[in-house]
């Protein structure tokens, strides 16, 4: 026989999905669209800014970590751009940008490459470095704009451009979120500006339906483990239909509390995040389980109006003990 | 909602060969017939260098009972008895026959009138004749099939799911040699007193599942099952078919079953009765650089060249694999001969290649695992040899079907880590 080229020598299987890590992480961006997209029309140029700032300033993060460390930098991967919008998602829409940038770095260097990088870290990165810049900035953290003003598009939110370690400009349009003024003033918004998001809030939070289609498209792809959301939002959706009907006046109905503040996106796409959740079928019901739990005591119980980053990072730290208890049972094995 | 086990994946099917009958494949030149092809100890040749040897005659016997008899597979001069190469990478020593020109087709038989009054009989014929299991597993029937005392087997299982992608050999033997599988099953069952005889095949063979079921009489029953990998796997499909689960580190016996592939069956009724051995069996040759893919009755010895050479290869060819893509084996060596446990001969075109990345615990290759192992957690023991915690977490009980490299977004070359890790803890075993 002619045929003489040297044959691959592979163990098996020589078949292969055709799935891959980046596609997954590329299609997670790509399912942020509607959301971000919705938070720079309604907060318009000082929010785009903000998610250039974040994307940017992870992006470089991390060539440089990988440069350092001798790694050959995943960029196009699309984790860490992943990482740096959801950050941007989470923030105040007129966050300095020197804090954003702070706050980047932070998750990057800390959430992710602290850990040991993709797939080792244990703190969802994003929320990593929200948490740093809510400790270290606890004021500009909480300084939420107006959706839809009129000059959004044609000036820039003079508080974005702080420069580095100013004084804080306090800004004269600053506006209350759904869940603040329900904690502080007890004003419930109503559910329909809650679901279509003209409401004040974190860049990305705001619109609850172009979160949940981002994150049915994902489910339906099999990139996103649709218990976890199902689970959160039902605890949550039940919890506080207890205590509604329980004390009407001072807790608020079911459907406040799913759609308001970072819940929908916590839920959709900061729990769902593969590498901090659990693997195992039933430990991300459980999962889910237990960040409900946390977000309605933080929310009614704690000093702030909004729970979400720090239960989903407490629960992040339960994954490995998760994982652990709900190992399933293996095929003809009793125990 | 047809019968199924818990968990695996749908591979595309790739099942093109389906409609091309079984055909005879030529002789080649040369036929190199290994002594050892079963699990089990090589057989004792009985042949010398230089001596002219019949297609059927007896060449090798079993030299102890795990072990299996062997025929000439065609009419010519042994040619030397040395050392040949393996799948594995050792050396097995083989009989080399040189095949007569225009050799007959016809078969010898080695004990023309057998004696089949007991069962210990039938036995010992089932082993003269070299009959091993053609799953794959080549393990000699005769032992498989011996119910140690005490015993008690209600059932017997044929298995037709033919769950690998590609392959369609079992396919075309179900269409074509419908009534050998049942007259062999039936034989089958008597020996092992099983009551019971279930066929299970899965559901993409609609026709060989219509087929067997007129040929059938009462005592056989026909079930179809989901098509799912891995299907054919004994323990998935006992657990589809009867809804028992084999215990880990069992043998279906443990649950009263003993599974036979359909071609095992069919041969055990085409040989053992007439005295004949196993000489020949049915492959599918398939892949994209296949020219001419199909179900080929080959002779057993036939080298992968010659048999590749025979259906055509093309220039694409970078990978060729015996069995199934999903658990076959890449080879190198192309002298390698066809085995009585060669499944299949896959030649294909070089797929793109995919970089291993970190795990992102997608969790995905948990979903598939039909053993419900965690697949992710031993693929990261493995690599770093914690061999406490891979038994723990039951390496063992892996019978690297492949669902969950298949599925790794990262390409995590799991089954791979799982195989160099079971290797390494039987090393560890034999030092103590
Ligand atoms: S190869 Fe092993 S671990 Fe992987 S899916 Fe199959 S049985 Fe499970
Ligand atoms: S499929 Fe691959 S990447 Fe996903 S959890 Fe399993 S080993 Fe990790």
């Amino acid at each position: 026989m002619k045929f003489t080229a040297a044959l691959t020598l592979e163990g098996s299987p020589h078949m292969r999905s055709g799935a891959t890590a980046s596609a997954i992480m590329w299609q997670v961006n790509l399912a942020l669209v509607p959301a971000l997209g919705w938070g720079i029309w309604s907060f318009g140029i000082s929010a785009l800014g903000l998610v250039l700032v974040t994307v940017t300033a992870s992006v470089a993060t991390e060539w440089l970590i990988t440069k350092w460390q001798g790694k050959s930098p995943c960029i196009s991967d699309g984790s860490v751009v992943l990482t740096g919008l959801l950050l941007a998602m989470c923030l105040p829409p007129a966050l300095p940008y020197w804090m954003a940038v702070c706050g980047a770095v932070f998750a990057v260097g800390i959430g992710k490459h602290a850990f040991g990088g993709l797939g080792q870290n244990v703190f969802n990165p994003a929320l990593v470095g929200r948490a740093m810049l809510q400790a270290a900035f606890p004021s500009a953290l909480t300084t939420w704009t107006m959706p839809f003003q009129l000059d959004r598009f044609t000036q820039f939110h003079q508080a974005s451009m702080t420069r580095p370690l100013a004084s804080a400009i306090v800004d004269g349009v600053s506006s209350a979120t759904p869940l603040g003024a329900m904690k502080f003033d007890g004003v419930t918004t109503d559910a329909m500006q809650l679901l279509v998001g003209s409401v004040s809030g974190s860049l990305g939070e705001t619109s609850s339906w172009l979160i949940v289609v981002g994150g049915i498209y994902l489910a339906l792809r099999h990139m996103l483990n649709w218990r976890i959301p199902v689970s959160i939002l039902l605890v949550v959706a039940l919890l506080t239909t207890v205590f509604h009907i329980w004390q009407p006046d001072s807790y608020p109905t079911a459907g406040f509390m799913v759609g308001s503040g970072g819940l929908m996106l916590g839920a959709w796409f900061m729990a769902t995040d593969m590498v901090t959740s659990p693997v195992t079928a039933n430990g991300v019901w459980l999962f889910g389980a237990i960040i409900a739990c946390l977000v309605v005591a933080i929310r009614f119980w704690g000093g702030l109006p909004e729970g979400v980053m720090y239960a989903i990072l407490l629960a992040n730290a339960m994954v490995p003990l998760i994982d652990r208890f709900t190992q399933p049972r293996v095929f003809g094995r009793r125990s | 909602m047809l019968a199924t086990f818990r968990h695996g994946i749908h591979p595309p099917s790739h099942k093109t060969a389906a409609g091309s009958a079984i055909k005879r494949m030529a002789f080649a030149e040369e036929l190199s017939v290994p002594l050892g092809q079963h699990i089990g100890s090589p057989a004792r040749p009985l042949v010398r260098e230089g001596e002219q040897v019949v297609r059927g005659q007896m060449i090798a016997e079993a030299d102890s009972f795990v072990s299996a008899c062997i025929h000439a597979p065609v009419t010519g001069t042994v040619s030397s008895i040395g050392w040949l190469p393996t799948p594995q990478g050792n050396r097995v020593r083989g009989i080399r026959i040189k095949s007569e020109r225009g050799a007959s087709q016809d078969q010898m038989a080695f004990e023309p009138h057998p004696i089949l009054d007991s069962g210990e009989d039938w036995m010992r014929a089932v082993s003269r004749s070299g009959i091993v299991g053609l799953g794959g597993a080549a393990f000699p029937t005769h032992v498989k099939l011996k119910v140690p005392k005490g015993r008690q087997i209600d059932t017997l299982v044929v298995n037709g799911a033919e769950c690998e992608p590609y392959l369609t050999a079992d396919h075309r033997v179900m269409l074509e040699w419908t009534q050998d599988i049942l007259n062999g099953a039936k034989r089958i069952a008597t020996v092992i007193g099983a009551k019971k005889i279930l066929v299970g095949i899965e559901a993409n063979k609609f026709d060989a599942f219509q087929h067997l079921k007129e040929s059938a009489d009462g005592d056989v029953a026909i079930e179809l099952v989901k098509v799912k990998y891995p299907q054919g796997a004994e323990k998935m499909l006992i657990h589809a078919l009867l809804d028992r689960k084999v215990p880990a580190g069992g043998l279906p016996m443990d649950v009263g079953v003993v599974v036979s592939n359909v071609q095992t069956a069919a041969m055990i009724e085409r040989l053992v009765v007439k005295g004949l051995g196993l000489v020949e069996r049915v492959l599918t040759i398939a892949g994209d650089a296949v020219e001419r893919p199909g179900n080929y009755l080959v002779p057993i010895g036939t080298t992968i060249r010659d048999a590749l050479d025979f259906v055509g290869l093309k220039s694409t060819c970078d990978r060729v694999v015996l069995g199934g893509p999903m658990m076959g084996q890449a080879i190198a060596d192309l002298s390698l001969p066809v085995t009585k446990g060669t499944g299949g001969i896959l030649a294909l075109s070089q797929s793109h290649h995919r970089s291993v990345q970190a795990c992102i615990r997608c969790g995905h290759c948990i979903e598939v695992c039909p053993m419900s192992l965690n697949p992710a957690l031993l693929g990261r023991l493995a690599r770093v040899g914690a061999h406490k915690e891979l038994a723990q977490n039951n390496l063992k009980d892996c019978f690297e079907c492949g669902c969950c490299a298949f599925v790794c977004p990262s390409h995590i070359p799991l089954v791979q880590l799982y195989r160099q890790a079971k290797l390494n803890a039987r090393k560890r075993a034999v030092v103590g």
